[in-house]
């Protein structure tokens, strides 16, 4: 089995087989969103629930739209970080949910690990949608789809990551991701968002961001949180945009065939030009498309494998759990499912 | 020594003779085989051969303790306990830490302020002493506040809580931003000859901090305290100590510059105490991989380095004692988000044996595992336990150094469950404790009836 655990919290740990199972499989379903009638029925009748526990647009619509496509249940709930002094713990939400019946649970937390404690408690899948400075897989995976689209490959490559690591779960996910893929990764910013440990981690780290970019394949820059630059980390937005902020001339550092990345949403003007944001080596938008094909495929994936599992259990002579996570060929996937009368 | 042999007709407890043991003396760092006999509360003789002496008849009032293969140690002394009561009832109560605490052949606790309310005052003193009594089991020693309300802006009154009964100055939990608050606190706590109990963290420098500051952090994504919250702390205070002459004990101490500061200032004569607890030299930061929220307190698990810098520190002197930071909590504080969960772990029960796997490891020789966990803390509190003394109260805990167990979070006696240790295999167990000579504790026998009742079953 190519992809046999049970959650999605984090690409840590995950083999480069696996990443390029789930990456193959995405690309599989990239497909199925460019038809008239964007919709295969690979989920119906399971449910899936997605639990935001912190604003999300973008990483909350793609999971509504990839479940839909693959005509699962979906149900969106947002709801409040549970605090010490008021309001049901995430144990009792998560048990609550357990005890309905879905069939995964995307969440989305402020607090890192709280996708690991769900875990814990239910039995279904859980796919996290990043929690708090740990991980967000699933934004990882289609940055790593992306680039191998725009690259052929992932090994070899030297990719910047840029601004704000230190809070970042895009950074983590895409590190250990691009790190197993065979890929260098750089990490450009301040001292204080960029602290030393993340050499132990695999990282090589500089401080210039001209430095930084030198001679690099992929450009990936992170959304910075205005409320941070109170000060602390840097004495002003301005104070950082003066020395990160992706310009053209910083861009001509880089291959000549460099792509840029970033996960939005972006300010425009404080670490990214618009220039930049919409010239000819941004693939932002390639990335948000690419973000529901990798979505429809960690659901698949996990959910799938689960209804194969049920369907075993119910009816001995039922489809191995092998056979209904094998990668789908570019065309197969229609066919099979018209074949299997589903 | 006929004389210490008469028995006293009339008394309710009779004589009571561990025979057989190897006797740990802590003080004279030596081990030797001996018996010991304990009559009115206190140790009434120590000799070898004492069983031999005693007449053959008219002794049937006389209990006998075979001790044979086990150590007769000092009742263990662990001079950083959370009792919880007043106000925290529903984590431990003063009866059930001190159930864990003779279970754990730990004999007499000092218990840390923090309660609700805080023990600020010498009513709150007198009702732990009270509560203490009540439960008849460890001797407990109460530390007064530092700061009234635990707030750090003004001084606790050390002279009414010390006449209550208090041993140490401590806002234990709550680091003391205010130097000056703190030289003062040194100034007064020294009138009365107590020490100050430091919980060293730079507040700015930790603030916001899960975890040990570190690439495990940065891989878990959890706010990190550096070691230097700890270091300049000690740094600042080590200042004070000097300045006052007052005497710091530095608690919990879980960093290697730390360490280092402390041996420097020992070495230049400073007043300066200090403990570990048994996680930092048996855990690191790896241990909260997978949000494991019983590898979280104040201070953090730090780095392997810390970790050998603290056995090291253990061994040369440096580090006086061990010390559990025993601090329940409910699993409802516990089974929440990583940075929901309180700080801190139970320890009890699990300081014996954790001690003796020192000696194990070669880290120490018995006799000075033992003195960390009896005499030494005892003196840094200048108790009158921790020794093996005739004339002494008879607080004596008989250890079998070979029993192998494994820790079960539920079975533990202690009202909260939050080891980090579940599931770990241990060798030696106090396998009877006694308090001014009542035993308090006894596994004699246990174990016998389970394996009858199976037997029943089978049969």
């Amino acid at each position: 089995m190519l992809f046999a655990r049970p959650h999605l919290i984090g690409l840590e740990g995950l083999s480069a087989e696996e990443i390029t199972f789930l990456l193959d499989t995405a690309e599989s379903f990239k497909e199925v969103s460019e038809r008239e009638i964007k919709k295969v029925p690979a989920l119906r009748g399971r449910t899936v629930v997605n639990l935001f526990f912190e604003g999300s647009t973008r990483t909350r619509t793609s999971f509504e739209i990839a479940a839909k496509r693959l005509s699962a249940d979906t149900v969106s709930l947002s709801a409040q970080a549970s605090s010490a002094s008021k309001g049901e713990t995430l144990t009792d939400t998560a048990r609550n949910l357990a005890a309905m019946g879905p069939d995964a649970i995307v969440v989305r937390h402020p607090s890192s690990g709280a996708p690991d404690l769900l875990a814990r408690h239910v039995d279904c899948p859980i796919i996290n949608a990043g929690d708090g400075a740990h991980e967000h897989p699933t934004q990882a995976l289609l940055d790593l789809l992306t680039i191998r689209e725009h690259k052929g490959q992932i090994a070899g490559l030297t990719v910047a990551i840029v601004g704000d690591l230190l809070h970042s779960r895009v950074a983590r996910s895409n590190l250990f991701g691009l790190l197993t893929m065979g890929a260098k990764v750089r990490f450009v910013g301040p001292p204080t968002l960029v602290p030393r440990q993340f050499a132990d981690l695999g990282a090589e780290l500089v401080c210039d961001l001209h430095e930084g970019l030198k001679g690099v394949d992929v450009i990936m820059m992170l959304r910075i949180q205005r409320e941070r630059m109170n000060g602390r980390y840097f004495s002003s937005l301005d104070e950082y945009s003066r020395l990160y902020c992706l310009s053209a001339d910083a861009v001509a550092r880089a291959k000549s065939d460099v792509i840029i990345l970033h996960p939005g949403p972006m300010n425009r003007g404080v670490e990214i030009s618009s220039t930049v944001a919409d010239g000819p080596y941004s693939v932002i938008m390639d990335q948000v498309t690419n973000g529901v094909a990798v979505r429809m495929a960690v659901l698949y994936v996990l959910v799938g494998r689960r209804k194969a599992a049920l369907d075993d259990a119910a009816a001995d002579d039922g489809p191995a759990i092998d056979a209904a996570v094998r990668p789908l060929a570019l065309a197969e996937l229609p066919a099979k499912r018209a074949a299997t009368g589903e | 020594m006929s004389e210490g042999f008469r028995l006293s007709a009339g008394r309710s407890e009779p004589p009571l003779l561990i025979a057989g043991g190897t006797l740990v003396d802590p003080v004279a760092r030596k081990q030797r085989k001996a018996d010991v006999l304990v009559r009115d509360g206190v140790i009434a003789a120590i000799d070898a051969g004492i069983s031999a002496q005693l007449p053959r008849r008219g002794v049937a009032t006389i209990q006998r303790v075979d001790a044979t293969g086990f150590l007769v140690t000092p009742g263990l002394v662990d001079m950083h306990v959370h009792l919880r009561e007043p106000g925290y009832e529903y984590k431990e109560t003063i009866a059930t830490g001190a159930r864990a605490a003779v279970a754990g052949g730990v004999t007499s606790v000092a218990c840390m302020a923090n309660t609700k309310p805080v023990n600020d005052s010498p009513a709150v003193t007198r009702f732990i002493l009270e509560r203490a009594h009540a439960a008849q089991l460890a001797k407990v020693f109460p530390i007064g506040a530092l700061s009234v309300g635990l707030a750090g802006a003004q001084l606790a009154p050390f002279a009414g809580m010390y006449e209550a009964g208090i041993i140490a100055i401590s806002d234990d939990g709550h680091a003391v931003s205010d130097a000056e608050l703190m030289r003062r606190a040194l100034e007064c706590a020294k009138m009365f000859g107590m020490p100050v109990i430091d919980h060293a963290e730079d507040r700015a420098l930790a603030a916001g901090g899960l975890m040990h500051e570190g690439a495990v952090s940065l891989r878990l994504g959890l706010r990190g305290v550096p070691s230097a919250a700890e270091d300049v702390m000690v740094a600042r205070d080590i200042a004070l100590a000097s300045l006052t002459g007052g005497h710091l004990h530095v608690a919990h101490i879980s960093s290697a510059g730390a360490v280092g500061m402390v041996r420097r200032a020992r070495a230049a004569g400073v007043h300066v105490t200090a403990e570990v607890s048994p996680h930092h030299l048996w855990l690191t930061d790896e241990a909260v991989v997978g949000y494991n929220t019983n590898a979280k307190m104040a201070p953090p698990l730090r780095s392997e380095s810390d970790r050998q810098a603290l056995r090291e520190a253990l061994a040369d002197g440096t580090i006086d004692c061990i010390a559990t930071d025993h601090a329940p909590h409910h699993r409802d504080e516990k089974d929440v988000e990583f940075e929901q969960a309180a700080n801190g772990v139970v320890g009890l029960e699990t300081l014996l044996p954790l001690t003796l796997r020192l000696v194990d490891e070669r880290v120490l020789d018995l006799p000075t595992a033992i003195a960390k966990i009896t005499s030494e803390p005892a003196a840094i509190l200048g108790l009158p336990v921790g020794t093996l003394d005739v004339g002494r109260a008879a607080d004596l805990t008989v250890i079998d150094p070979t029993l192998e167990w494994t820790v079960a979070a539920p079975e533990l006696l202690t009202k909260s469950k939050n080891t980090p240790f579940d599931g770990w295999t241990m060798r030696g167990r106090a396998v009877l404790t006694m308090v001014d000579g009542r035993v308090v504790h006894d596994l004699r026998g246990e174990g016998e009836a389970p394996r009858r009742a199976r037997a029943e079953v089978r049969a």
